[in-house]
């Protein structure tokens, strides 16, 4: 469904050693009932290499979302040191591009409003970031869609806007927060094909939190396996799958080797 | 449903004729259609006095909520200090400081607009208030992920959201600033709807105060109506 980038420009070459992300033994604590803290997370070591495509997997609970609003600089950790591209990462920054589980979309806006906000909030030249979000909804199969409000579209559609909107204001970093957890089997395979083309085409960086493995491995070059409660990274696995992937991927042996490693992980049956 | 109303009404008219209930007691629907027709002006002009009393006083009670309803929802102290002096206010009964308010204000239209504004100003106040405070936790995530400020999080994010709020308080406040009025116009007044019901019982013209009180009831549901005709226009996203 989506086409060749057309027209929208790759990334610049990153600096060769300058990691997108950087997390130096973070962790994190949430006050839980009767003053006692809960343990959510860490501490974690976590390096999102610039241009790569990272995924976590884990059981729910286990902390993974707390790990993205942190690199999304939406929460701070308890103790650690986070970067992002060198800096320290303390905010959230309009280098950063975020798909949510729920698409958030405002039903008061059109789609195309939905996903030029960026552009309001940041105060982009209002023709060009017009232009380009118009791009991104034709890539996406939207274009005939630009002036409906989001409520007439279908879930599969609205997490295209969602996609669309986080793409707009040509983030460096794009975090993805369970993007397809909301949608039924078909659609979430037929996202996860488009999401990989096109984050092939922009040459991004991209960090994806969700409880699919197929998903995870169908997506990414690297697979961390979080553990239950306080999330810890259990494992990492570099998948060595040839790109572009695509609907066989998934009956390549090696990616049902991949699949059985991790399912074991997670399940703790490795012997 | 026509036909229900239609049933009562005649169940009235029969009930009035059968046990011949005299006039200044209970008339009869017929009887009071008949006296309307023939104080159809005066009707009408009192009609337009209570109109004119009610939108004036609504419309400064909305003028008056939106500032102090934005400054409480966005700021902890206001929402200490303001809350509960005007929690305070709205505790305090309206018709027992009509008089009061006529005192000090005279005989003009203007006490009778106050009573308006007491009345109907915190039904719309503490609506908005809700509605600027309920933009829901992955939207305002989305705002602060993009970076947008206070202001921006509030034009695109808090008003939309509050919008609906806003109109729930202004219908139920639409209602009460009817009766703000008559209670303005019950205590002192020379004209409007209130002062004709208050003149014609005292002179046993019980069909006339009953179509007055039929027209406050008429008045009182177009005004319900036109908020929210308006507000089907403005909030045109829900279902």
């Amino acid at each position: 469904m989506i086409a060749a980038a057309g027209g929208l420009a790759a990334a610049p070459p990153p600096a060769a050693d300058v990691a997108a992300i950087d997390l130096l033994g973070v962790s994190k604590h949430y006050p839980g009932s009767a003053g006692k803290s809960v343990h959510a997370l860490g501490p974690i070591d976590l390096r999102i290499p610039s241009g790569s495509f990272v995924a976590v997997v884990g059981p729910s609970g286990c902390g993974k979302s707390t790990l993205l609003r942190l690199v999304a600089g939406l929460e701070k950790p308890d103790a650690g040191t986070m970067s992002r591209y060198g800096t320290p990462l303390d905010a959230p920054s309009h280098e950063v591009g975020i798909v949510f589980q729920e698409h958030v979309l405002f039903p008061w806006n059109t789609v195309l409003e939905n996903v030029l906000l960026p552009a309001d909030v940041l105060a982009l030249p209002k023709a060009a970031a017009r232009e380009r979000a118009l791009r991104l909804l034709e890539m996406t199969g939207l274009g005939a869609f630009a002036d409906h409000r989001p409520q007439m579209l279908s879930g599969g559609m609205r997490q295209r806007a969602a996609l669309c909107r986080a793409l707009l204001a040509d983030p460096r970093l794009l975090l993805l927060d369970e993007p397809f957890g909301a949608l039924d089997a078909l659609t979430r395979e037929e996202l996860s094909l488009e999401l990989s083309s096109l984050w092939q085409d922009l040459g991004r960086t991209a960090f994806l939190i969700t409880h699919d493995i197929e998903e995870a491995i169908l997506l990414s070059d690297r697979v961390l396996v979080m553990s239950p409660r306080p999330g810890r990274i259990r494992a990492d696995f570099v998948i060595d799958l040839p790109r572009p992937r695509n609907a066989d991927t998934p009956r390549l042996p090696r990616f049902q080797e991949l699949k059985q490693e991790i399912r074991d992980i997670i399940f703790d049956r490795r012997a | 449903m026509p036909a229900v109303y239609l049933a009562l009404f005649v169940a009235w008219e029969l009930s009035v004729r059968f046990f011949t209930i005299p006039a200044w007691i209970l008339p009869a629907p017929t009887e009071i259609a008949r006296t309307a027709l023939q104080w159809a002006p005066e009707l009408a002009l009192n009609s337009l006095v209570t109109l004119r009393e009610t939108l004036v006083g609504f419309v400064l009670a909305i003028a008056l909520s939106l500032p102090l309803a934005v400054l409480i929802a966005l700021n902890a102290t206001a929402r200490r200090l303001l809350y509960p002096i005007l929690l305070g206010l709205q505790s305090v009964p309206k018709v027992a400081v009509a008089p009061l308010i006529i005192l000090w204000l005279g005989l003009s239209e203007w006490p009778k607009i106050v009573i308006v504004i007491l009345v109907c100003f915190f039904p719309i106040l503490v609506n908005l208030i809700a509605g600027l405070e309920a933009a829901p936790r992955t939207m305002l995530d989305l705002m602060r992920s993009l970076g947008a400020s206070q202001h921006m999080i509030f034009r695109r994010l808090r008003v939309p959201v509050a919008l609906p709020h806003f109109f729930t308080g202004c219908k139920v406040a639409v209602t009460f600033a009817v009766i703000g009025s008559v209670i303005g116009e019950f205590v002192a007044a020379q004209e409007g709807l209130g002062y004709l019901i208050l003149i014609s019982t005292s002179q046993s013209q019980t069909p006339l105060a009953f179509a007055a009180i039929a027209l406050l009831t008429l008045l009182s549901i177009a005004l319900f109506h036109g908020i929210e005709w308006i507000e089907r226009r403005v909030v045109d996203w829900t279902p």
